[in-house]
Formats: C-alpha cells, structure tokens, sequence
C-alpha cells in the first residue's frame, strides 16, 4: 500500500520534470540565426531559445541565470563557434549540469565547422585586438553558409532525435530548395553590388563581401573589437579621399555613431544592416534577413549615385 | 546546333520560289511536303532546345556542387598536433596597487569584530606601492567526466597561496555537478568570484568582518540546478572549515558546512537578475585575536563554539536589448548576519560563556557610462548587534560604534583584458579613525580567454 503510494508519487514527480523535456527537443540557440535555421528544420518537432538578441554583442554576453535555466533543459545546444561565444558558453556548459551539450557530444554543434572559415590568423596575439584563432566567426553574412550549415543542422537533428529523423530530412529539402531558388534570386538582385566600395564598423562582413563582390575597403574599429577612436576616424575619412567607397556598413547591435561621423562627412550613406534574424524590421526570419540585407545595400548604391 | 539548322531551314523554304515553271499540283505537293518537312524540324529544333536547356540547368546544378564540395572540402584547421596538444589552458593575471592612505594602517583593525591575525592581515590596507593578487589559473578537462582548475595567487607580502584547486564533474545527468578539492565557497554573490572579477579594489566591510575577505574550502560541493525555466539552483558543501570563520581541527569529518539557494531571471530583454540566500556554519576551536581589555591593556583572546552566519543577496543588471557594451548598469547588495555561540577564554585565562550576533550589509552600483568607462559606488556598514561574554563582560569592551566605509571608484577598460582603476574611500571601520584611502590600480589577463560568472 505504502509502496504503491510512493510509487504513484514519484510517477507523478517525475512526470512532472520529465513532461516538457519530452514535448519537444529542447534547442538553445547561441544567436538568432542558428534559432532561425533550427525552426525551419524542426518545425512543430523542436522547442527553441535565442541566447541573444539581434541587437546584443555575441561576443559580450553574459552567463546570465536565464541562460543557465535554459542550457540546464537544452537537448541541442547550436552555436557558431570559432570562439564567439568562448566569453559565456563554458560557464554554461561548466555550471548547468547538461552532459548532453558538452563539447564533443551530438548536444553541441558549432556551425563554423561546416564552412569554409575565411580571414584564419596565421598566428594570434592579443595585440591585434579580438581575433579568433579559428577565423572570422560571422558566417552567417553568406547566405551559402547558411545552406550548408542547414544540411550539417538537418543530420544532427536526426542523430539527437532520430524518432523524428524523416522529418528534418524532408524539411531540410524543402527548406535547400527554396534557399538555392532564394540565393539565385538575390544574387540575381545584387549582381550591380559586385565590386562596390564599403567601409565596414567591425569586421563582421567579409563573408558577405566574398559572396557579393563587395570591396572593403577600412574598417571604423582600428583593431577588430576595439571602438573606433577619433584619430582612426579620420585617418579613415583621409583614405576615403583617395579611394571614395559607396556606403559604410555596421551591424544592428553596434553603436552608430562611428558610422554616422564618416557618412556625415564623407558623404555616403550610414547603413545598418540586420546581421541576423529580428536586427531589422524586415528581417524576421532568414529569407527576410538576405532580402532586406541586399536592398540596404542596393538602395545604399543607387543613393551614392544618384548624388554624383 | 540551333544555329547550325536554321541555314537548312532557310534553304528548304526558298526551294518553292525555284519552283514557279511546276504545275499547280506539283506544286501543292510539293509545298505539302516542304510543309510537313518545316514542322518536322521545327518539332526537332523544339525538342533539341529544350535538351539543351536541360544539359544548362545539371551544368549550373554541378557547378553548384562543385562550389559546395570545394567549401565543405576547406575545413577549419584542424587541432595541433605533437604532445603538447592537451596542455590545459593557462591565464595569468596581473595586478597592481598604489595606495595613499592618511591614516596609519599599522594599528588597522574593525572597532568591535574580532578578526584572527591572519585574517586581518589580509585585509589590512597598505601605503605605497604593492602587488595585488597576481593570479596563474591552470584549467581543462580531464576527461569525459570531469573538469580541473587550480589557481595560484600571489600575495603582497609575497606569500603565494593556493586559492582554487578543484576537480568537478561535467556528466552527471540531471542538473547535478559535484565539485571536490579546494575552493571558494558557494555562499553569497561576491564569493564565488575571484577578487580580480570584483568591481572594486578590495572586498566590502561585512565580507572582511564576518569571512576575513574571502572564504575558500577544503572539502565537496554539491550543486543542483532545477529543470524549469527560472532559475534555481540549490547547493550544499561538507568541507575542513581551517579558514575564518572557522579554524584549523584536528578532528574526523567536517568543520564547515554550507547551504546555498539561488533564484534569478530576466525581466525583458534588458534586465537580469539574482537573488540568493546561504548559511555558512563552522565550529571554530580556540580561534584566537589580538584585543584590547576595559583597562586598556592588550591581551588575546580566544573563542571555541559555533559560528552560523547567514547571507542574503541580490544583483540586478540592466543593459538597453542586454547589449552591454556601450551603457550598462549593476545594483548589488548583501546582507550578512552572523549568530556565534560558544566559550570565550579571556587573555588565555578566565573561560567564560559567549554568544554574539552581529550583522552588516553593503551595496554597490556600476554604472558604465560609455565604452570602456565604469564609475561606481560602495556603501558599507557593520552592526556591532549584540555581544555577551558572560562571566567577562566587566572585562572585555564592547564598543558601541558601527563600522562604515564609503567607496567611489572609476575604471577604464580599453579591452576585455585590461583594466585601470582608481578608487576613493572613506574608511571609518577603526572607531575614532577616519582614513581618506586613495587606490590606482591595474588588473590585466592574458593568456586563455576567461568566461566570468554572472
């Protein structure tokens, strides 16, 4: 009698845990594009979390209780890597008690492992500002990366879930058929943006720049993750004099005022681009986010031409 | 191809102009049969276009691949190999002080807490130029199933000391992690941090009094964290206890033992917070100090019994959307009250019974006001509360006076990795003392990049 009761309690305790971890695989999403790329693989399947917001700096976030509530839960853990996120996610994988999000187990997949890693230091030193020694982290500025980031995402959901293995798969199609017809559509729409001049706040774009042409030509930081100091700024100005560029470019989270300084006087149009999903009003999902990146800078082009 | 039919096609339909001497049925025929022979090859030309659409479109399809197999093929580099491949992570931190102090630190002591010398040794201020805690931080994992740490620091008086040395689980299921070794207790919010993580030079008064600066343990630690989505985190530690407020035992099982209770959340995308409740307990035996008697005359004393102190704490932290970098601002503040019962011996001679309750409290706020920039404020006070020695109490002073301290301090940070500070305070922790205290300071890590608590 008392053994049943204890036992039909401790059902009821248990069931009460182990009820939301089961509804749905619990994904935390380091930024919101990998977010963004899980909901279009897992659908109705997976339960997501951004860890930052469009408008916060995934190199300065803080291993705040949030984040350690939600990586305690996490059955998938999708971060970029290449050390973005190296200043809060160990504590989060340290002080959460998850093995399952451990370094090396199928809980925690890095992103840039999947794609070609551009601007990888031949040696690192600190003097040189915030460098990654695995390469530039922001992959996400080429939406090519984020197709082969989908196929290593869509195998991964399968491994961590594989009852619902058919079903990423068959998501991930469609979603890699409509993102190609996408990708040929924008770059279709941003063929005139090849070989256009920009001048970048932090060096966040050169993926994008790689995928369209674009030249950079200075960055506003003097050293990357170092704010832009006046005497930098107008060394910048000076070089725009030999060498004019069409628009300087920052992302939604950085301060603008660097941006705004130059634009005022050199003439060129301050561009904030979303970066990633939800850093703009039309950048609610990934599609949004590369059709409002190539018309930012389409409309930033045909700005700087049409004052010529 | 296309273009090479069109000359045929050309040709062909020219042949009936030729053809004017023919009669008329000839005629018909045979522009019958150039007829048939247009739509023949135009049905031709027609499935010949669509082919070679076809072969455009796989030709596109396999450059695309081809670009695919090309990135997919151009990995990140791989690990380094050789046999240093697994040598843990290793960060240094540097740190210096220069203090101008108007008072004379020598006789420095917290007017009504009774602090073991070495305790107060640590937290005594000094003049001039000085190290602060330089710290070596070794850590990796050690397999699949743990983690290791071990932290070295070096003192002003060149003593180094060994703050952390600890091994913690990275498997256990279910929001557990066991930590063993040596390190700084869960109790509170600033104690789990390493000093060179505080926002101000030196530990707050209630902190100095009540755990000589900083407590570290010699023993397990327990954590548990809750499976919801606020949260919640309880822990218990076993452990020696040598440290203030605890003392050095020769004794089996444990000399110090904590439990811990930590609740937090957001509030929107801008705020975050913290809130903590914690109950140290030691059983000190024959911790001694230096005092002064009713009559004036220096004696030591010493205490055996038990010491529960009990911290409450809460941090809030707000940054606009949680970006922290340009504005940013943290309210901190702790409550410490610490029960201790036992027997007083007097001057190494006249035992007595003993029973104290005393209390402090401190709150802070930093406030950075652009990037790279923070200001803050410190407020501290200490409640001398209620203190009976029994038999001794014609004997021994108790001071009606209540320790306080005010702190302002101003750092530039021009990166994650370095820190220039300077801090002003007032200083009245010694009754009828006022010291005006000014600190410079510099705090720099280098070596692997340190991921720092909330």
């Amino acid at each position: 009698m008392l053994n049943e009761s204890i036992r039909s309690l401790l059902a009821v305790a248990l069931g009460a845990f182990a009820l939301p971890a089961f509804a749905a695989l619990n994904i935390l999403a380091c930024e919101p594009e990998w977010g963004a790329l899980a909901q279009e693989l897992g659908g109705d399947k997976v339960s997501i979390y951004n860890a930052t917001n469009a408008f916060q700096d995934p190199h300065h976030v803080q291993a705040k209780p949030s984040l350690l509530a939600r990586a305690r839960n996490a059955d998938l853990v999708v971060c970029t890597g290449s050390q973005l996120e190296i200043g809060w996610l160990p504590i989060l994988q340290q002080q959460a008690g998850n093995p399952k999000i451990q370094t090396g187990q199928p809980g925690n997949f890095e992103a840039a492992r999947l794609v070609r890693m551009l601007e990888v230091p031949s040696s690192v030193d600190r003097s040189l500002g915030d460098v990654h020694p695995g390469g530039n982290p922001h992959i996400q500025t080429d939406p090519r990366n984020i197709g082969l980031v989908a196929a290593g995402l869509a195998q991964r959901l399968a491994e961590v879930d594989p009852a619902n293995s058919a079903f990423y798969q068959a998501n991930y199609k469609a979603f890699a058929e409509r993102w190609k017809a996408a990708i040929l559509n924008w770059e279709k729409q941003a063929a005139p943006l090849k070989g256009m001049n920009i001048v970048v706040h932090h060096k966040a774009f050169v993926y994008l720049e790689n995928w369209l042409g674009l030249k950079e030509i200075a960055a506003l930081e003097p050293k990357p993750g170092v704010e832009p100091t006046s005497a930098h700024l107008s060394e910048v100005l000076a070089l725009l004099q030999r060498q004019p560029a069409k628009a300087v470019i920052r992302a939604a989270y950085t301060d603008g005022r660097g941006s705004e300084w130059l634009a005022e006087r050199a003439k060129i149009p301050a561009v904030m681009l979303p970066f990633t999903v939800g850093g703009s009003e039309r950048a609610k999902d990934l599609f949004g986010l590369y059709d409002d990146t190539v018309q930012k800078l389409l409309s930033a082009l045909n700005q700087a031409a049409g004052k010529i | 191809m296309k273009v090479r039919c069109i000359p045929l096609l050309v040709a062909l339909t020219a042949i009936p102009v030729a053809a004017s001497a023919a009669d008329d049925a000839d005629l018909r025929a045979l522009r019958d049969e150039v007829a048939r022979m247009r739509q023949t090859y135009e049905k031709r030309i027609d499935a010949l276009e669509q082919r070679l659409a076809q072969a455009e479109s796989k030709a596109a399809a396999a450059e695309s691949v081809a670009a695919k197999a090309e990135t997919a093929a151009a990995l990140p580099p791989t690990a380094p190999v050789g046999a240093n491949a697994f040598n843990p992570n290793i960060s240094l931190i540097l740190s210096g002080l220069y203090s101008n102090l108007s008072s004379d630190p020598a006789g420095y002591r917290i007017t009504g807490f009774h602090l073991p010398s070495g305790a107060l040794a640590d937290i005594r201020p000094q003049r001039g130029f000085s190290l602060t805690e330089s710290e070596l931080g070794i850590s990796a994992n050690v397999d699949q199933l743990f983690y290791g740490a071990m932290n070295f620091a070096v003192h002003p008086d060149n003593t180094v000391s060994t703050e952390e040395a600890f091994v913690q689980t990275t498997s256990l299921p279910q929001g557990l992690t066991v930590k063993a070794g040596r390190y700084f207790s869960g109790i509170g919010y600033l104690n789990e941090q390493h000093a060179h993580a505080w926002d101000f030079i030196d530990a707050p008064l209630p902190y100095q009094a009540f755990l000589g600066g900083q407590f570290n343990n010699d023993g397990v630690q327990l954590r548990w964290l809750a499976p919801t989505d606020t949260y919640l985190e309880i822990g218990a530690e076993l452990g020696r206890g040598a440290n203030y407020p605890g003392t050095g035992r020769n004794k089996n099982g444990s000399g110090a033992s904590a439990i811990f209770a930590h609740l937090g959340g957001d509030v929107g995308a801008s705020n975050n917070w913290r809130a903590g409740l914690s109950l140290l307990t030691t059983s000190p035996q024959d911790r001694q100090w230096d005092d002064i008697d009713a009559v004036d005359a220096p004696i030591t004393n010493s205490f055996t019994g038990s010491s529960k102190l009990w911290i409450a704490d809460a941090v809030w932290k707000w940054a606009p959307n949680g970006n922290t970098n340009n504005t940013n601002f943290k309210l901190q503040g702790e409550y410490l009250r610490r029960i201790e019962d036992g027997t007083l011996v007097y001057n190494s001679a006249a035992a007595g019974s003993y029973s104290a309750t005393q209390s402090g409290w401190y709150v802070q706020g930093i406030y950075q006001f652009a990037p790279y920039w923070r200001v803050g404020l410190r407020t501290e006070r200490l409640d001398t509360g209620t203190v009976d020695y029994g038999v001794n109490n014609a004997s021994l002073l108790r001071p009606d006076y209540a320790p306080a301290r005010n702190a302002l301090m101003l750092d530039f940070n021009p990166s994650e990795f370095s820190r220039l500070r300077l801090q002003l305070a007032q200083d009245k922790s010694r009754q009828g003392v006022t010291d005006n205290q000014l600190f410079l300071q510099y705090q720099m890590s280098l070596g692997a990049h340190g991921a720092h608590k909330f």
